[in-house]
Formats: structure tokens, sequence, C-alpha cells
């Protein structure tokens, strides 16, 4: 049998089930594995130790009941932007460095009520604005493959832990490719559902159109499992939707023979990666081998969803993060000698640069004068991209699509160059403006041994046909098992 | 030159739900600092505001009172701004797509009837408050009233005098009142108005450069202060000097209006729609159920006021001033079914010692069907009329019921004939000279037995038996 770190959330459950483990065996693994190897990862910020092993206690004797809640038992890890009640949540940032919600995320609160053991809140770009975790506060997290690389952003702490088995599966949250884009260069399993899906409750905003909660995990089961538990209506969010989610593990082994898988020509864009470019037509090969009809689509507008994207998530984040002035929790500028000093000092040492920069990006865009110019103008763009998506998905059952155009880079390599970071987030950004749902799954390795993903992209609502897709291909293939060799 | 005055104002009115817009925090008046409180209001990281449906149907009730259309869709929008008593840092409140537009509604001038225009009327949120430490250099926030819904009325440019946006406001505040929706009270702070006023010269189409008047917390500052700027704008305008467009308070102690901020240092409030919450959609359905729910409006009572009692247009404009004087009147009326009198009763002695008191109806300590009792006293012949004004001074002052102060004070009037009738021989015969020269055709004198008698008395005789009685032994 595999190290008890190894298993993925169902496969830890019939171990436990089947009494073959105990749960403070399992949390000890894990603990253990992050005191030995998450000094040099740095993937988590906050490890709740005590808390979880004496949850892991009251399993193990019984007073917790493990059988009939889907993740008794099961250590979870938490992207530190999910509010946690009584553990402090950082969102990567200085300006909430001791900042402790007093009440759970609605995502949380049902994790919680489904027995998961939370394990501790994982690493993350400032509020959630990256796409290399090198925008922490914290120091980057190091990608499990290759510690000079970057584990992708800005969930780079859940899906490095997941891939180094620090933990059996973790929550993140994806705005424009942040559950995506860090699965795919840590070569793990991440879901960004419909936006709608998943409560945002407790979710500390970045841009909140585009915000959605979704689950990092070894394998697509996982994924399903995790996201059956936190998605479904909630009061608290006005965002949230009412449609029934439905089971989600129903159609996972069901074939996929005679779907239509359409292949969006305008993803595959110049600077592409040639070993990203193979393992796509491998995967494709995949697909057609079990069935699938592939035909060439077009989504017209892509080439404007980075210019959209970074005219909205800004505005909206400008705005989103007005509230960490100093005067209520988080860092205040002591002995500031008046109230714009103080603003202006608790929020020029409390932000990141990255996140200056986008304040001033969004605030820019929203001036008089230039709204209609930007932020409307990006609006209208915004619905011609989910028209595009619509109108293919009249012709397709689901897109498939690599998730990012290259591999993992090395830590230090776009930091200077923000403009290159932004493009590393060209492919996933439109499924995030549309709102519908996506998958980075395994599809191979480079030479180099860096992880390749393979994205899935389906009509909204559509999580079902998005993991069933997933799924098939992950059981046809064995990306997904390798390990990174760390250490 | 002659100038013409333009005054548009803007007012804001606390909803009377019990719970806040955008989360169930209680909006309850006066409780400790941020004891009404939770993450939702205080704006912590990762809360979400879930729209009061009541909010909704409060504000439409307002809408559809003032005749405005309602939007099919409507929806929320931020107001970027930084002040510590804005726990967010931005305003929940409505831009592009307010809920009602295009309203209007009738005030009473000198000059007759005057239609005000009403440009949109809006949902939002308000923001908290800041307690000042007078001793050291220390500012607290309190929470209690973030969140606590208001609509902002933003009304036409079209009132043409200080008398008329006074009149308006006022008005406003009645129609609020009848709706049950805000209580109006602008010294608490639930009913706050700002003004934006310009001139130009008689004739001119065009509006002149106007300034926005802030701080005037009470119907009559408002008026004070449009006066002054009235003033002050004329005699720039005069000397041939240029208006600044501006926002400017009104101090009331000095009473004049000073400079707050220019038009540069205005806020550029980057008003975008509000991404955590959905439009809201308004069927004509919801329109008509909250249309049907609407309750009788001060023009629609007035009219019915006429109608039914017989009143003149006058006392009928009086007494619906606001609901609360209505509902008495209608109340008195029911237990003693002469109108007029009850009208005339409540419009002079019962209105001289509100005002007096500076007392609102609904504080009056004379309920109505005590002064049902009183005039039904008076009615009955029991007191005489002017008994009954005393007995009212007394009854206001006590609580007490007439019929209680008059057994008390033993101020029936005296009916029993024989007794009159003794006073009367009484008075002629110690009268022997008034009754000779009435008897050769004085008889104007008449008023003077009256008197003797009514003294004799105690004013408690009934006036028309002691003249009759009079007569009879006078002629008889």
């Amino acid at each position: 049998m595999a190290g008890l770190h190894e298993l993925t959330i169902h496969e830890t459950r019939g171990a436990l089930l089947r009494k073959e483990a105990s749960v403070t065996e399992v949390v000890t693994a894990y603990l253990e594995r992050i005191e030995e190897l998450d000094k040099s990862l740095n993937s988590y910020l906050t490890v709740l130790a005590d808390q979880a092993l004496e949850q892991a206690r009251a399993y193990d004797s019984g007073t917790l009941p493990l059988q009939d809640k889907p993740l008794g038992g099961v250590p979870l890890a938490l992207k530190d932007v999910l509010c946690t009640q009584g553990v402090r949540t950082t969102c990567g940032s200085r300006i909430l460095e001791n900042f402790i919600p007093p009440f759970d995320a609605t995502a949380v609160a049902r994790l919680k009520e489904n027995g998961a053991i939370l394990l501790g809140k994982t690493n993350m770009d400032e509020f959630a604005m990256g796409s290399s975790n090198e925008n922490s506060a914290y120091g980057p997290v190091r990608n499990p493959w290759d510690m000079e690389r970057v584990p992708g952003g800005s969930s780079g702490g859940s899906a490095a832990a997941v891939a180094a088995d620090l933990c059996a599966g973790a929550l993140g949250t994806d705005t424009g490719g942040s559950i995506r884009q860090p699965a795919s260069f840590c070569g793990v399993v991440g879901m960004k559902p419909t936006y709608g899906r998943v409560s945002r409750y407790g979710l500390v905003a970045f841009a909140s159109s585009l915000d959605q909660i979704g689950p990092i995990t070894k394998d697509v089961r996982d994924a399903a499992l995790l996201l059956q538990v936190v998605a479904g209506h909630d009061p608290r969010d006005s965002t949230c939707l009412e449609q029934p989610v439905g089971d989600l593990q129903a159609r996972l082994d069901e074939p996929i023979r005679g779907m239509t898988l359409g292949i969006p020509k305008e993803y595959f864009v110049e600077g592409m990666d040639p070993e990203v470019a193979r393992a796509m037509e491998e995967a494709f090969a995949v697909f057609r081998d079990l069935g699938a009809r592939l035909v060439e689509i077009s989504l017209p507008h892509t080439d404007y969803g980075v210019a959209a994207y970074y005219i909205i998530a800004p505005a909206e984040a400008s705005s989103n993060l007005a509230r960490y002035d100093g005067v209520k929790y988080g860092f205040r500028k002591q002995e500031a000698r008046d109230l714009l000093t103080m603003y202006r000092e608790s929020r020029n040492l409390g932000f990141g640069a990255e996140v200056k920069r986008r304040i001033m990006l969004g605030t820019y865009s929203l001036s008089a004068g230039y709204y209609d110019a930007y932020y409307r103008k990006a609006s209208q763009v915004r619905t011609l991209i989910k028209q595009d998506f619509i109108q293919a998905f009249d012709n397709c059952d689901a897109i498939i699509a690599p998730v990012v155009p290259t591999p993992a880079f090395k830590i230090g390599e776009k930091t200077q160059d923000p403009l290159q970071m932004y493009l590393s987030d060209v492919l996933t950004l439109p499924a995030s403006l549309a709102g519908i749902p996506g998958i980075s799954v395994p599809c191979g390795h480079t030479s180099g041994g860096l992880p390749v993903g393979l994205q899935v992209l389906g009509p909204h609502f559509g999580e079902a046909v998005v993991l069933q897709l997933a799924h098939n291909f992950e059981k046809n293939t064995d990306h997904g098992n390798k390990k990174p060799s760390f250490p | 030159m002659q100038f013409e005055t333009v005054i548009g104002l803007e007012v804001h009115a606390q909803l009377l739900t019990k719970t806040k817009i955008f989360c169930s925090c209680s909006t309850e008046f006066g409780a400790p600092p941020n004891t009404h409180t939770c993450p939702v209001c205080l704006g912590m990281p990762g809360v979400l505001p879930v729209l009061n449906r009541t909010v909704v149907e409060y504000a439409m009730k307002m809408a559809l009172a003032t005749h405005c259309r309602i939007l099919p869709r409507c929806r929320f929008a931020r107001k970027n701004y930084f002040y510590p008593d804005l726990p967010k840092g931005y305003q929940i409140s409505q831009y592009e797509l307010p809920l009602g537009v295009d309203g209007w509604l009738e005030i009473e001038t000198e000059e007759g009837t005057r239609r005000i225009g009403i440009t949109r009327i809006h949902m939002e949120e308000d923001a908290g408050k800041l307690v000042h430490d007078e001793t050291q250099p220390v500012s607290y926030v309190d929470f209690n009233r973030t969140g606590v819904p208001l609509i902002e009325i933003v009304s036409e440019p079209d009132m043409r005098s200080p008398e008329e946006a006074a009149a308006y406001l006022r008005t406003l505040r009645d129609i609020l009142r009848y709706l049950e929706i805000c209580d109006g009270n602008m010294e608490e702070g639930s009913f706050r108005c700002d003004a934006n006023i310009s001139l130009r010269p008689v004739g001119s189409s065009e509006f002149g450069t106007k300034t926005e008047l802030k701080n005037m917390n009470s119907f009559r500052n408002v008026q004070r202060a449009l006066e002054f700027e009235v003033r002050r704008q004329r005699a720039l305008l005069e000397k041939g000097q240029a208006i600044v467009q501006e926002t400017r308070l009104w101090d009331a102690g000095r009473g004049v209006t000073v400079s707050m901020r220019g038009k540069e240092e205005a806020h550029d409030y980057r008003y975008f729609p509000d991404p955590d919450l959905v439009p809201v959609e308004i069927d004509e359905a919801w329109v008509e159920q909250v249309r049907s729910s609407l309750p009788e409006l001060p023009d629609a009572k007035r009219e019915r006021f006429v109608r039914q009692y017989d009143l003149p247009a006058y006392d009928a404009r009086v007494l619906t001033a606001s609901k609360d004087l209505a509902d008495y009147f209608e109340a008195a009326v029911a237990a003693f079914p002469q109108p007029k009198t009850v009208s005339n009763w409540i419009m002079s002695e019962l209105m001289r010692e509100l005002k007096r008191d500076e007392r609102e109806i609904e504080d009056c300590p004379v309920p109505p069907a005590h002064l049902a009792e009183l005039l039904q006293l008076m009615d009955r012949n029991v007191i005489s009329g002017k008994i009954a004004k005393s007995v009212f001074k007394e009854m206001y002052e006590t609580g007490a019921s007439a019929k209680a102060i008059v057994e008390a004070k033993g101020l029936e009037q005296v009916t029993d004939e024989g007794a009159i009738e003794a006073v009367v021989r009484e008075v002629l015969a110690e009268n022997p000279k008034e009754v000779e020269s009435f008897r050769q055709g004085k008889e104007k004198l008449l008023g003077f037995f009256v008197g003797q008698v009514m003294k004799k008395t105690r004013g408690k005789a009934n006036p028309k038996l002691v003249n009759e009685m009079l007569l009879k032994a006078l002629k008889g």
C-alpha cells in the first residue's frame, strides 16, 4: 500500500472505513510531511496541528462518527483567502497579517459539516492577484516538481501542497485562472465551477463578478466529491445560483463515445511551448480513441480577454480593497498625524506592489470621463466573449484546450514584466469572464519533467460533463499518477 | 436686475424597516454604540450583502405615491469614497438604474397649487456615525446606523423660493409619514435635506451657477439657509461677480453659509454596478400589489374630508396636514358626529395648546374620546361653551376626562328652573331702577340682568334658560 499521504480523498475514506488506518495516523502523516518539507516549499501560511490532531482523536475514539459524512476524517487545506472562524486569514497580505475572522466561509462551514479536518491555510498571491505566487507577503511558494520554478498562482500554495502530498485535497479560488493554472503547473486536478455554483460568502473578494471557489485534488473523482460538498445555493450570497447541483459523481464513469469536443483555434497561440503543443496532440488522440468527435471551433473574441479582464478585475478590486483602511481591523500605521496620512501609510505599507498596481489600474478605469471607454467597454467585450462560448456549445458538448501555453516558469523570470505575467492567463481568462466551468487535468510532462495540464471547458452548469470527460481522460492515461521526485 | 431663484432638493429619508438593508441587524435608534452590528454591516473581509425586500417595497410605496415610473429592472451601484464611518470604503447606492423616475407632487403656495417634479427615487444604505472625544485627539465610530435603509428623493429644479422649498419638504414628509415608511424627524436625522440653489435673470431659461447647501437640520433652517443664500448670491451678481460652484455648510448659530469644498475638491465617486448584488426585477404584479397596499394619501384625504364631513377646504387642508391629526379628527367625529364643531375645536383650542408646547398631535394628552365627551357635555347643555374652554385647558394639563373635571369642580350648568327663578327674583329685587328703565323700553338692559344672574350662579346657569326666565319676569 502507498503511504497514507499519497492517498486521494476517496482512497483515504476507504482506508479509514476499512480501519486500515486511524484518522490520527492520516493526520500525523501529513503533519510530519509538512514539518519535514514545507520549510522549503512554503505552501502553508498557518498549520492547525493541534486542532487537527484533536479532531482526529475525536474520530478515532468514536466521539465523532466517521461513517455517514462524506469527508469524515479527511485532512484538507484551504487557500488563505477563505475565512475561518478563529483562525487567522491573511489573504497573503501584510495588511491582514493578524486578521481573525469571527465566522466561517460557507464553503468552509460545509467542509466542516461534512466531516473534513482542516490541516491549515495555504499560501497565495496577495489577495489572489498573481499567476506565480511570487506576490505573497509571506514569500514565494516553490513548485514541487522543480524548486527553482513557480507553482503558478494565485492558488499556488494549495496546488503545491496537493502535488507534494501535504494534504489530501484543497480548496482554491479562481478569478482568471487561479485554480486551473497552478493545477496545470503542479500536475494536479483543479476545477473552477460555473460562476455562482459555490457561495462566495467568506471568500475575501478580489473581483466579485469573477471569483469562484473550487477544488484542487489528486484526481478527478476527488474534485467531484469536494465540489459536491461545497456547491449549492446559499442565501448569504445573492449571486449564488438556485439551480440544483445534481450528483456530480454519477456520470464520471460513463463513456464519452459520440460526444463532440470543440478545439478552439484561437487557443493555439503564438509562443506556445512545442512540448505543450505535443502534449495537446496526444491528449486529443486519447479522446479520439475513446470515441469522441473532435471539431475545430472558433471563439473569435479570445484576443480581447486579457484586456477586458485587466479592466474589470482591477476595477472591482479597487473598490473591494477600499475597506482595508486601517480603521477597523488589519494593519494600521500608528501615530499618523491625520486621517489622510493614516489611510495612505496603512495602505502603502500594508499592500504589496502588484496589489497597489491593480488598485491604481482599477481606480483609473472607473474614474469620471474614463468609465465609458474602459469599464463599460470591457463589460461589453465580456458579453461578446460569453456569447462566443454559448454559440460554440451549440456545436459541441465541451471544449478541450491547453490551460497555459507553457509549463511552469522560473521564479523571478517574469516579475519585472507584469504584462508577460498577465499573458500566462490568456487561455484561462475567457472562461472566467464567461462564467463557465473548467478543469485542469494532467496530460503529460515536458522533457524536463514539468507537468502539463489539459483544460476541459463546459457550458454553464455543465460541471458533470466536464468531470466526466476529465475522468475518462484520466482513467485512460497515467499522467496523474506521476509524483514529483521531491524529495 | 430682477433675479429668479431656482432650487432643487435632495432628500434622504430613513426607512422604518425592522432590519437593515443588507443584513438582519436591528435598525433601532439609540442603542449603545456598535451593538447593532454584524460582519456584514461592519464590512469585514469576505462578507456579502443580501437585499432586504421590505426596503424595496417601502421605496416602491414612495415612488408610487409621488407618481414615479418604477423601472422594471433597477440595480445597485457602489459609490466609492474613503471615510471612517463607511466601513467598506464604498456606499451601496443606485446610480444608472434607480428604482423610480419622473414623478411629481403638488405643493400649496400663496399663489395656489404648484407641481414639483421628482427626478428619481433610489435606495441606498446609511453610513455610521463619528463620535469625537472633546478631551483628547480621538474619534470613535458607531456603526449602528451603518446599513440602515435610506431612500434618496431628488427633485427637479422646480422650486422658485425658499418658501416653496419648505412647502415641498413638508409635503414630502407628510407623504412619508402617511405611508408609515419614515418618521420624518429632521432633528434626529431620519429625514435630511441638501439643497441646490442658483439665481438667474427673470425670463432667462438657462440655469445660473449653483451652490449645494448642507447641514440644515430643521425645516426652519432649510428655509433660513436658502434665504441667506439668495441674498448672498444676489449681492454677488449685482456687483457683477461670479458665483463659485461649491458645497456650502449652513451655520445655524451665525445664520450664514460657509464654503466647505469647491468643484475641484469634489469627490469622484467612481460609481459602477455592485457585482455582489443581482439586479432587482420588479414586475407589474408586484407594483400592483404595492399600489393596492397604499393608504389614502393627503390629497385624497383632503377631498374626502370636504365631501364626507362637509368641511370647508381650509379646514380639510389643516386637518389632513398629518395623518395623525386626520386620524385624531376622525376618531373624535366617530364619537361626536358634528364634524364642523370638532374641526373648530381641534383647529383652535387643541392646536393652540400643541403649538405653545411644540408638541405633535401624537403626544397630545387629550385623546379624541375625551374631546368628544367634552363636546357632548356642551351639546347636552351640561356645561356652557365658555366653561367647556376652561375645562379643555384643564384636560390638556392633567389628562383627566371632561366628566371627571366637571363633576369634581361642580361645573354642571344649573338647569333647574326653580333655582334659576329664585336668583332672577333676587336680581330684580336688588335692581329696581334698572327694572323700571327696562320696562320703559330700555331693552338692552337685558344683558346687564343676564350678567348679574350669571355672576350669582358663578357662570353655571344655563344661559338660554336665564334669558327666557328674565324676559318672562320683566315683561310678565
